[in-house]
């Protein structure tokens, strides 16, 4: 699989990480050199066989729906990088 | 008598009951050897003063007889646990003077057995590399050279600041986690023991994610006996974690029994990986002669989806990790860079925030998960791991346990990889099919190769017989008697 400029900054976009134009080149060559590796996979015949959902075999545990935890706002916001009174600080998302 | 910080966990656990030295005395003599070795880089915090109470009320603990499992015993945390009140880092940048208000379950096991904290080791950003080297905070330093050659050789990684720590006779114990081969990888490079327990055997609570699919964390230490010691006070079932097993922990050290009699040891040979150097394989070799002379039957078995557990891992990890690495946006903790709205200030932060690896699995994981291209590789890669774990579930319906060598080679010299990632990944040939399946894999010291650097075998098991596993690579441990200890250069 070979990716394009066009496509890394797409993704880039999706991820959410500011990639420079002049990065993009680069990154596609290094991608698609990964991408190119991992088709060896297409070589296993994987009709019929189930994908993995748990590493070991085990039954996700029940638990009663009631609070645990939290009600510690103090906590929450300790390592906020901006914050006035109970909330996280951004910027202006609604005109 | 050896300084007390090149004591064993069990030997030192022995002085303290004995009463020779005090738990104080032995974490000074861990500090002293830690700020003596600055240049090794295996750290990024110490915390001395926290170490100093930890040991004092150690001391008062054992005088009114209250003795947990490593009562006084100096441990090091990989960067990756979050403690309390202690800078959490991950190694990236993004994490800048991030403080959790809560602390890990394994940590807090290692506290409630009498753990004394020493500090929080350097590791490869977010847990993503095979050689330390991209940590924010620059690369740790390996304890052994190469005779007669002072370039520096990376330790491994991703718990590369513990396996320094640990092999250069800092502290006797500390804890490592393992995605891919981040405990027995860097194991191997330094000549310790790194086990990588079965997934659900250790919580993750509280561990920075990286793949949650297969993160698990371990013990590193300097023998198997340490190994097992470590892996009793940190295991155990957490309600915290959905994933964490409802077992009880057994007693690892009673499973060193010195005696292998009966048991059948597997012999894969798809691990003779293409351009294995023949030291490896001579290695493996004298490892299955070790276990047939201690009265283990040694059997070939075939592993026929072990080539593809690699590149299914470079699907599975990524997509993981894009996912759990969302997280990091500059909102609610660590980096904030500024930006003209919210998207931006997003973006801008993740660019500077996250290294190169980091930001390239990032992408890989983001591209195999987007609309249209799930099914070709997430899915096709999901099935192939079924397929791994099918090939590991019927061979052991045959052998005990399965015996490999760890890496494909010895340690090697910093810079000399990081411009090809594949070359790179290529590191974890080896180890990652058992996180692909879950399984316990350990890897314990077994040589040197030519260069005089220390050489691994890997012992896997079925899932949650660690016991095995130990009493396996402890036989391969006493027939090596691979004492390995660097020549201390390091010290200041």
């Amino acid at each position: 699989m070979s990716l394009d400029k066009a496509t890394v900054a797409r993704i880039a976009k999706l991820a959410r990480i500011a990639v420079p134009e002049s990065e993009l080149e680069s990154l596609a060559g290094e991608l698609s050199g990964i991408l190119t590796w991992i088709e060896q996979l297409n070589e296993v015949n994987t009709s019929g066989v189930e994908p993995m959902t748990s590493a070991v075999a085990m039954t996700l545990r029940m638990r009663e729906d009631r609070v645990t935890d939290g009600g510690d706002p103090e906590k929450v916001l300790a390592n906020a990088p901006e914050r006035t009174d109970t909330f996280f600080v951004v910027p202006k998302v609604v005109e | 008598m050896a300084a007390l910080n090149e004591l064993t966990l069990a030997e030192a656990r022995d002085g303290l009951r004995r009463g020779d030295f005090t738990s104080v005395e032995l974490t000074q003599a861990c500090l002293a050897a830690v700020e003596a070795a600055r240049g090794l880089n295996a750290f990024t915090t110490v915390t001395s003063g926290r170490a100093l109470t930890m040991a004092r009320e150690s001391d008062a603990r054992r005088r009114a007889g209250t003795i947990g499992k490593i009562e006084g015993l100096p441990i090091a945390v990989k960067d990756l646990f979050a403690v309390q009140g202690v800078p959490t880092t991950a190694c990236s940048h993004i994490l800048d003077g991030f403080k959790p208000t809560y602390e890990s379950t394994v940590t807090a096991n290692l506290w409630r057995e009498g753990g004394v904290m020493i500090g929080k080791t350097n590791m490869d950003e977010f847990a993503m590399g095979s050689s330390n080297e991209t940590s924010h905070y620059g690369p740790v330093v390996n304890p052994w050279r190469r005779p007669g050659d002072n370039r520096p050789l990376v330790p491994g990684g991703s718990s590369g600041g513990s396996a320094s720590a640990v092999a250069a006779r800092l502290v006797p114990g500390a804890t490592g986690t393992d995605t891919g081969g981040s405990i027995r990888q860097p194991a191997a490079f330094t000549g310790i023991v790194g086990l990588k327990p079965t997934y659900g055997r250790c919580s993750r609570w509280g561990i920075v994610a990286f793949a949650s699919s297969l993160d698990q964390a371990g013990p590193m230490a300097r023998t198997v006996r340490d190994a097992a010691i470590l892996l009793g006070a940190m295991a155990g079932f957490d309600g915290k974690d959905s994933t964490s097993v409802e077992a009880p922990v057994p007693d690892y050290e009673q499973a060193l029994t010195g005696d292998v009699r009966g048991l059948t040891i597997g012999i894969p040979a798809e691990y003779r990986v293409e351009g294995m150097p023949a030291e490896i394989a001579a290695l493996w070799e004298q490892g299955i002669a070790w276990l047939e002379q201690h009265g283990a039957q040694v059997t070939e078995i075939r592993l026929p989806h072990t080539k593809y557990a690699l590149p299914a891992y470079y699907i599975v990890a990524p997509a993981e990790a894009s996912s759990n690495l969302a997280r990091y946006d500059g909102v609610r903790f660590g980096l904030r860079v500024a930006g003209e709205n919210l998207d931006q200030l997003y973006e801008n932060t993740r660019a500077q925030g996250f290294g190169r690896e980091v930001r390239r699995r990032i992408l890989i994981g983001t591209y195999v998960l987007s609309a249209g291209y799930y099914d070709a590789y997430y899915l096709k890669a999901q099935q192939v791991r079924t397929l791994i774990a099918e090939d590991f579930r019927k061979a052991f319906a045959t052998v005990d346990a399965i015996l490999t060598p760890t890496t494909p080679t010895a340690a090697f010299a910093q810079q000399e990889r990081l411009s090809d990632p594949i070359a790179m990944y290529l590191n974890d040939v080896l180890t990652v099919p058992a996180n692909m399946a879950g399984i316990p894999g350990l890897s314990v010291p077994a040589g040197v190769s030519k260069e005089g650097l220390p050489l691994g075998l890997q012992v896997l098991g079925k899932p949650f017989d660690e016991a095995t596993v130990l009493r396996v690579g402890h036989t391969i441990e006493q027939a090596a008697r691979a004492s390995l200890a660097p020549t201390p250069w390091w010290r200041s």
